[in-house]
């Protein structure tokens, strides 16, 4: 009975930490997006979080997209020959990519490279009383460093998805046309055909939401840092994981929302 | 003549400081009066709660009770806005200088006054070389990266920057803590003279009793959370205080235990 007890305590305390956790997160985030209607506004630091998300981790997510979208191709093509409808490759390879793959991958490439920053930055600021020698030089940190990185995320994020979605479905194409012998006109018309805007639409809404919480993540990790070097590498993995695993689990929310018939 | 309560308050007076971290307390009871234009070095052990006096004072901290008043005020009891509009009189060199990594050296010194659009970028390039001088740095070092700087030259640098606003109260934590006797020669130097030059009111934090002979004029002891004795800093090592002296002349018998672990 004892060992029961001890066990609901702590999964009572492991939830009530979530949900502290949660709550103070949340309130970061509000902080953050309150500052977006109050002046003074610093576009300087938008642009520089702007140039990092959006140009620096294009190669990255360009790579990802066009090899994801050439293996689609090649595993749908094993999968549906086994049913005679080898003609539905190209409906696959642009929906997955389109509603799924890319913004799921693009935030994952993001989260690993730029969440990854910003806590490494933040946190690296904060150990070292760099923000604390903001607020002594008239800024509001919150202001400086995070208002700007969350509206370079949520506007980034979406740019980069329409790059992956674009060369996804161009990695399809390289592999239909030259190595499964689609004729590359009926390859493309199957691709249009079926593509509708909300199929793309919605995969913009979701990598907006995701670049989000790949940046407030970053900062919250970063923001709340301490100890030295080991806390700013633990505020680095905790930004990635954290990121990681709430993009995956508000994909599947907004896939509900969207898509769920 | 006048009568003790027509002189003018302190430019700084605290008055029952107190705060504790997770049961700990830090600062127990602290009163300190800093006059207008005169230097005060606050010494104390490490630990002692001298840099969270200075951060409460700065409102990086929010002490747990007592009052904090700056020209009679007490800024405890003040709005956000009017908070911002005293913080805004106050320069403070951080102990590791906390220079931006990502700007350059004149975006640095600067930052205060673009933050506060006071002066333009191409402006404030050039105010930068005229701060930078003031602190004995060549106008070529504007350009460089903190990284790219001794670490003399950062301390110098951020010298640089809490004086750049033209604060009137200046606070310094550890001025010349990892610095060679001769750069913490100099940077007391100059610590001295742009206080002077500002006609600034100064508040400094050291373990450094040269340093603090030299930048101070006045002197207070924080022990175990409370000031234990002010005075003249000329009189260091001679206060009569058995705490003030073990601590100044770095004695290991006295009153004040290191607690050891074998």
């Amino acid at each position: 009975m004892g060992l029961l007890l001890d066990a609901l305590a702590a999964i009572g305390r492991a939830v009530l930490r979530a949900c502290r956790l949660a709550g103070a997160v949340a309130l970061f985030a509000l902080e953050a997006l309150s500052h977006l209607v109050r002046p003074p506004f610093h576009g300087r630091m938008f642009g520089r979080a702007f140039a990092e998300i959006a140009y620096f981790s294009l190669p990255v997510v360009a790579l990802t997209a066009i090899f994801t979208g050439m293996v689609l191709a090649l595993q749908s093509y094993t999968g549906f020959s086994r049913f005679n409808a080898e003609g539905a490759v190209a409906n696959v390879v642009v929906l997955s990519i389109t509603r799924e793959l890319g913004p799921v991958l693009a935030g994952l490439m993001v989260a690993g490279r730029i969440g990854a920053a910003f806590a490494a930055e933040i946190g690296t600021m904060r150990v070292t009383d760099q923000i604390d020698a903001l607020v002594t030089l008239s800024t509001n940190p919150m202001k400086y460093l995070v208002t700007p990185r969350l509206l370079a995320g949520t506007i980034a994020l979406p740019l980069l998805v329409v790059v992956a979605d674009i060369l996804g479905v161009m990695g399809g194409w390289v592999i239909g046309t030259f190595k499964l012998d689609f004729s590359s006109a009926a390859y493309l018309r199957s691709t249009f055909d079926f593509l509708e805007a909300g199929d793309v639409v919605h995969g913009l809404v979701k990598s907006a939401v995701f670049g989000f919480v790949v940046a407030l993540m970053g900062c919250w990790c970063g923001y709340t840092s301490k100890g030295g070097a080991q806390g700013v590498g633990g505020a680095t993995t905790a930004a990635v994981v954290s990121s990681s695993i709430l993009i995956l689990a508000l994909d599947y929310v907004l896939t509900e929302m969207f898509f769920a018939r | 003549m006048r009568g003790d309560g027509d002189a003018p308050p302190p430019k700084i007076r605290l008055r029952g400081l107190r705060k504790a971290f997770n049961g700990k307390v830090v600062l127990d009871g602290v009163d300190l009066d800093v006059g207008a234009r005169r230097s005060m070095v606050i010494l104390g052990g490490s630990g002692s709660g001298k840099s969270v006096m200075l951060k409460c004072i700065l409102g990086l901290i929010e002490p747990d009770d007592g009052a904090i008043e700056i020209d009679g005020r007490n800024v405890l009891a003040m709005s956000r806005r009017e908070r911002e509009a005293v913080n805004d009189r106050i320069g403070m060199l951080f102990q590791n200088g906390a220079l931006f990594d990502s700007l350059p050296v004149w975006e640095n010194v600067c930052f205060k006054l673009l933050a506060q659009r006071r002066i333009d970028r191409r402006a404030a390039r050039e105010k930068a070389a005229e701060i930078l001088a003031l602190v004995g740095l060549a106008p070529e070092v504007r350009d460089l990266y903190p990284a790219e700087l001794s670490g003399g030259m950062q301390k110098r640098v951020a010298l640089a920057r809490a004086i750049a606003a033209q604060p009137d109260i200046i606070l310094f934590d550890e001025p010349t803590t990892g610095l060679d006797p001769i750069m913490a020669a100099v940077i007391d130097g100059l610590i001295v003279d742009v206080v002077r030059r500002l006609g600034a009111t100064a508040v400094s934090i050291t373990h450094d009793m040269t340093s603090a002979r030299r930048i101070g004029d006045d002197a207070a002891m924080l022990y175990e959370g409370r000031i234990v004795w002010t005075g003249p800093a000329a009189s260091l090592g001679q206060t009569g205080n058995p705490i003030v002296d073990q601590f100044a002349r770095g004695e290991r018998e006295g009153p004040i235990r290191m607690e050891l672990r074998r």
